[in-house]
Parts: structure tokens; sequence; C-alpha cells
């Protein structure tokens, strides 16, 4: 059995572990300082520990990252990451340099339990959750961490079913013992699993995404069965209520699909539901996945569907489309192919 | 669709209604092993195939159930399944009459009407039909129920008596007479002539509901006749 990792664990976390071990309190900073800051990952080379608790901790616990198993390389410079996870799972990461910027768009779990119908990950169905250090890793262990700009969590899984995880790593991140990013620099992004959503906003200060498609019920329940318990309108009632935009960022995310949500309609309807909210819309093309009823919305009509939002006084953006040719760009993230297939329940 | 429009007007306040209170459990049943039905007293009305929010103590975040008892019924009742490792339902199963439990009032838009339609469930996702069911909505349903073992067609009776031959059992881990042996997605797969007109409810496990969502619309049923509930 391998030792549990100390990698992945908040300050409070290491604060229990040496409390176990008797060593004193201020230890618990300087191990996470070690870890987070230097980036060791042997506990000799803590040298302002005593040589007795490196020795308890080098034979309890393990700090050793794993590496990604394999890169690829768009045309465009987007790079997607495979890193392994627990039982011969596998989870993305995509890389995405723009200029003198660099985003990652890091993944919360393998698969994803939320089914909606344009998502490759969603046909995945779900196969685990990743812990904190998991999803740390993938920002710690990235060759070109350095370059970094910013971090979404966008890619595999829907970081609001896996919570306490990603509270965590966002805790981690930009805590002052951590990495100590800036919480303007990180986005996570949900399709509103609305008690956690509020978990989040109440304890984070970091950004949020939220994934709206359609803003018509009957619609979006048709592409995304979070509707059916959560709809956006409830999602909305309660963003309101915290007048986000004031502290922090506040974007919807909006997929153009051909002939199902790029109509006037839907600027007007998207007007209604988001009237008077400091709030930006981000467009995003549809790349199309296989087996799939819905097509992207043409060039022209995004542009115009922009336009239509811009003149009802929402600031919106069309997101450009990256690393499509090796499967990185939005919605095209899946390990499903080197999944061990579970028995199913039916 | 009196349902959808009852759901639509109801938004407005849905938050409101997320906030728990107490109930007294009148009695919990063994399905069989690892699965149970918890009952309630009934406080609220509620549209057969809305969900309700449970805990046991205010440690635990509350987890969504779907009801499985009927408009008429005397009680609330949710089915549920024992996840061993689970936080919440290793609780549930502890629970015994006259024990509180926290919930919420009953919400959600994966709403039933009484117009011909199928409905498919995988394990526990048969709750919703059973309350549809016992509300009146049997009419011209067609019902596939997947397990993978032949204990796990929760309610067979009831089903049976009221679909008679339109009520199939695909069951993937054993043979047993009166069911179709394989996975019900196999069973969906060998249909070749199901109806474009009619509505495809879909409730289980996010696997169940992806591979059957592609399988009908790989038979050309349109997404306006698909509707998904899933369990995460
Ligand atoms: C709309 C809706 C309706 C539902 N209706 C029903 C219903 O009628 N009947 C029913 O039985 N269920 C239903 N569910 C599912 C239900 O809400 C619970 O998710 C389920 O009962 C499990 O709860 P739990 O707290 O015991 O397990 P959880 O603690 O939520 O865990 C579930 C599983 O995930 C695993 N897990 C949890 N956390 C982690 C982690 N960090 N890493 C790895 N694995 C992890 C656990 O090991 C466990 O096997 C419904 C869900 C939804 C969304
Ligand atoms: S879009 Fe997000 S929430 Fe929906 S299935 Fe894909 S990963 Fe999950």
């Amino acid at each position: 059995m391998k030792n549990p990792s100390l990698f992945g664990k908040t300050l409070a976390e290491i604060e229990e572990i040496v409390a176990s071990l008797g060593a004193p309190a201020f230890t618990a900073r300087q191990i996470a300082e070690w870890i987070y800051k230097k980036h060791i990952t042997q506990f000799d080379a803590m040298t302002n520990l005593p040589k007795s608790l490196r020795h308890q901790l080098a034979q309890g616990y393990s700090i050793e990252l794993s590496t990604a198993v394999k890169v690829q390389t768009s045309v465009d410079g987007t790079k997607k990451y495979l890193y392994p996870s627990t039982g011969h799972t596998f989870i993305e990461t995509a890389y995405i340099p723009e200029g003198k910027r660099a985003t990652l768009c890091v993944s919360s779990q393998v698969g994803c339990k939320m089914g909606c119908l344009f998502c490759m990950t969603g046909k995945q169905g779900f196969q685990g959750q990743l812990s904190t250090g998991e999803i740390i890793h993938q920002i710690r262990s990235l060759p070109e961490r350095e370059t970094l700009s910013n971090i979404v969590f966008m890619g595999m899984g829907e970081p609001f079913d896996n919570l306490e995880n990603v509270m965590k790593s966002c805790e981690i991140l930009t805590a002052d013992w951590g990495y100590g990013w800036s919480p303007k620099r990180i986005t996570v992004s949900t399709i509103g699993i609305i008690p956690a959503m509020k978990t989040f906003i109440e304890n984070s200060s970091c950004h949020l995404a939220v994934s709206m498609h359609t803003p018509f019920h009957a619609e979006r329940k048709k592409i995304m069965p979070i509707e059916n318990v959560y709809p956006i309108q409830a999602v909305v009632d309660l963003l309101r209520r915290y007048d986000l935009g004031k502290q922090r960022r506040l974007s919807f995310e909006y997929i153009m699909f051909k002939d199902f949500n790029d109509s006037n309609r839907h600027i007007q309807g998207i007007s209604r539901l988001l009237h008077g909210m400091r709030c930006r819309i981000n467009l995003i093309r549809f790349h199309p996945i296989p087996n799939s009823p819905l097509a992207s919305a043409s060039e022209e009509r995004i542009q115009q569907f922009r336009e239509g939002l811009v003149s009802k006084g929402f600031r919106t953006t069309i997101r450009a489309s990256r690393g499509e040719d090796i499967l990185a760009a939005c919605g095209l993230l899946s390990t499903k192919e080197l999944v061990k297939t579970q028995a199913p329940d039916f | 669709m009196r349902n959808t429009l009852i759901m639509d007007a109801g938004l407005v306040d849905f938050i409101e209604k997320l906030p728990l209170s107490k109930q007294i459990v009148t009695h919990i049943e063994l399905l069989r092993k690892g699965v149970y039905m918890l009952h309630f007293l009934r406080t609220a009305d509620f549209l057969p195939g809305q969900v309700v929010a449970i805990s046991t103590d205010l440690s635990v975040p509350p987890r969504l159930y779907s009801i499985c008892s009927g408009e008429q019924d005397e009680k609330l009742s949710v089915l549920f399944n024992l996840k061993s490792d689970g936080l919440l339902t290793p609780k549930l199963a502890q629970l015994s009459q006259g024990d509180p439990v926290w919930i919420s009032t009953p919400f959600g838009a994966f709403l039933g009407d009484d117009q011909p339609a199928w409905w498919i469930a995988a394990g526990t996702g048969i709750a919703p039909f059973r309350s549809m069911m016992r509300s009146g909505m049997a009419n011209g349903k067609t019902v596939i129920h997947g397990g993978r073992s032949a204990d796990s067609f929760y309610f067979q009776n009831e089903f049976l008596s009221t679909f008679g031959e339109n009520y199939i059992r695909c069951c993937s881990g054993e043979h047993a007479e009166g069911l179709y042996h394989g996975r019900l997605t196999q069973w969906m797969q060998e249909q070749d002539r199901l109806s474009k007109d009619q509505t495809y409810y879909l409730c289980g496990s996010a696997e169940m509901v992806v591979e059957v969502r592609d399988i009908l619309i790989e038979k050309e049923i349109p997404i306006d006749k698909i509707m998904s509930e899933i369990y995460f």
C-alpha cells in the first residue's frame, strides 16, 4: 500500500497530521510552504524541519508526483495533457496559450454525471471524483506552469458535484501558504447545482461562470437534465441575491446551436433573464460530437447574436475555438476509450 | 400540459422551497438487500415525477430522492439504494419508525402526463414512474426497467398488473422466467419501430440515460421527445 499523499492537503489538514505526530503546530505551515511554494518532492529537502519529523513524515506519507502520460499539441499551440487517476482512469487537462496569456482548463472529475446532450465528457458517464491532490496536480505538474495567467475549472466534470475537493483546491491555489494566486485568476464553471453553488459563493472569492445555453426552461430541459431540478431561472434568482458582479466576475456561457438557441427570441429571453445584472456573456462555437442532433450556428449568426446582446447592454464576447484538432476544445474532453468499463446497474 | 405550466409558475419561489423541515418517519421497508422504501406523513402536494431533498441531520448535505408514492396516497414515500460508502444512505438505512428526518417540499420538472409514452428506468430510477402510475397516468405507457438481478424489479407486481405485456424487465445478470435476459440498452437497440410521436422518459444513472438517449437519437427520435432525469 502506498502512503497517503500530503500533496493536496490544506493547511488545516496538515495541522491535524503534525499534531498527530506530536510536532509543533507551526511546522504545518512550513510543510505547506515546502510543498506548494518551493515545489519539493522529497521530505529530506524540508531542511527547516527537525530530522525526526522528516523521518516520521517519510514513514507515513508521500509527496511524490506522477507525470502526464501523454501530451498532444494542436496546430494552434493548445496542448492536451493526459494524467492517470485512481482505478485505471484518466483525466485530461487543456493548456491554452494566447499571446502573453495562458489558460489552463482543469478537470474536477473523471467523466461526468450531468449528461448534457452536447458534451463528450457527458457521454462518458461518471468514473470517479478527483481528489484535491489530483486537481492541484494538473497545475503543479504542468511543464508550462510558470507561464499560466488563468485557471478555469472547465475541463472534465461538474466542479460543484465534487464541491469539497474543488473548494480545497481553490484554497490551496489562493492561500499565502499555498500557490498564492489571486482568486481573480481562477474561474469555476458550473451548470448550476444550487446548494453547492451557494456554498461556493459564500466561501470563495473566485470568479463564477454559469452554463446557460438557453434562457428557456422547456428548451434547457432537452439539452441539460439538471434543468429539471435546478432551473436556470432559480440559478439566476440566487445569483441576484448576492450581487456577485460587484466583487468578482460573473459570466454566462452560451454554446451557439443552429436553429435551437440562436434566434432573436433567445436574445430577448436572455435579456429578460439577466436584466440589470452585472455579468458578461461568452458565446461559444459548438464543436460537433458524434451522433449529436445539434449543429453549430454559423459564424455570421454568432456575430449577429453578439451584436444583439451588446445592443441590450450586455458585455458579450465570442470565445475563440482552440485545440479542436486534438479534441481539446470546449466540450470535447473524454477519456472514455481508456476507461475499463465497470459493470453497469442495468 | 397542466404540469409544465404549474412547474413554470413555481420557478419564481423555487429557492424558498429548498429549506428543509422536520418530518417523522412512519415506517421503513426493506425491499431487498440494500434497497429500502421510506415513508413519511404527507404534508405537501406534489406532482408525479417530483423529488424531495432529504437529510437525516443537518451535518449531511441533503440528497435528492424521487417521490415514488401516488398523488392520492396518504404517505409520501421514496425508494433508495444503500451506498455502503455513501454519506447519507447508510444513515437513512438506520432509520426506524418515529425518527425525525429533514425534508424539503417537493420540486422538480420531470413531470408525467396521461399521453402515450415510454417510461425507461434503471434500478431505483423506477421511482417517479411508480408515482405517475399511481396518479392515473398509466394510460398508453410502455415501461422498460433494467436491473442486474431478478430481484431488481421493485414494485413488479403493481407494474405487471397495470401494464401486462407493456412492462418489460431487462435483467443483465441472470436468466429468469418472464424477464428479458440482457441489458436494457440491448433491448432498446433491438426495437426497430419506435414511435416518433411519443415521449421517452428516461430515469436513473447517467450511464443508462446517456446510452439510451444515444440509441433513441440514432433511431431518429427527435430530442423534443426525450426527457431525462439523472440520479447524480
Ligand atoms: C434528481 C435526483 C433524484 C434522485 N432520486 C433518487 C431515488 O429516487 N433513489 C435513490 O436511491 N437515489 C436517488 N438519487 C441519488 C441520491 O440523491 C444520492 O446521490 C444517493 O442516494 C447516494 O447518496 P449517499 O449520500 O449515500 O452517497 P454519496 O456520499 O453521495 O456517494 C455516492 C457514491 O459516490 C461515491 N463518492 C462520494 N464521494 C466520493 C469521492 N469524493 N470520491 C470518490 N467517490 C465518492 C461514494 O463512494 C458512493 O458510492 C437522486 C439524485 C438526483 C439528482
Ligand atoms: S457540459 Fe459540463 S456538466 Fe455537462 S456533461 Fe459536460 S462536463 Fe458535465
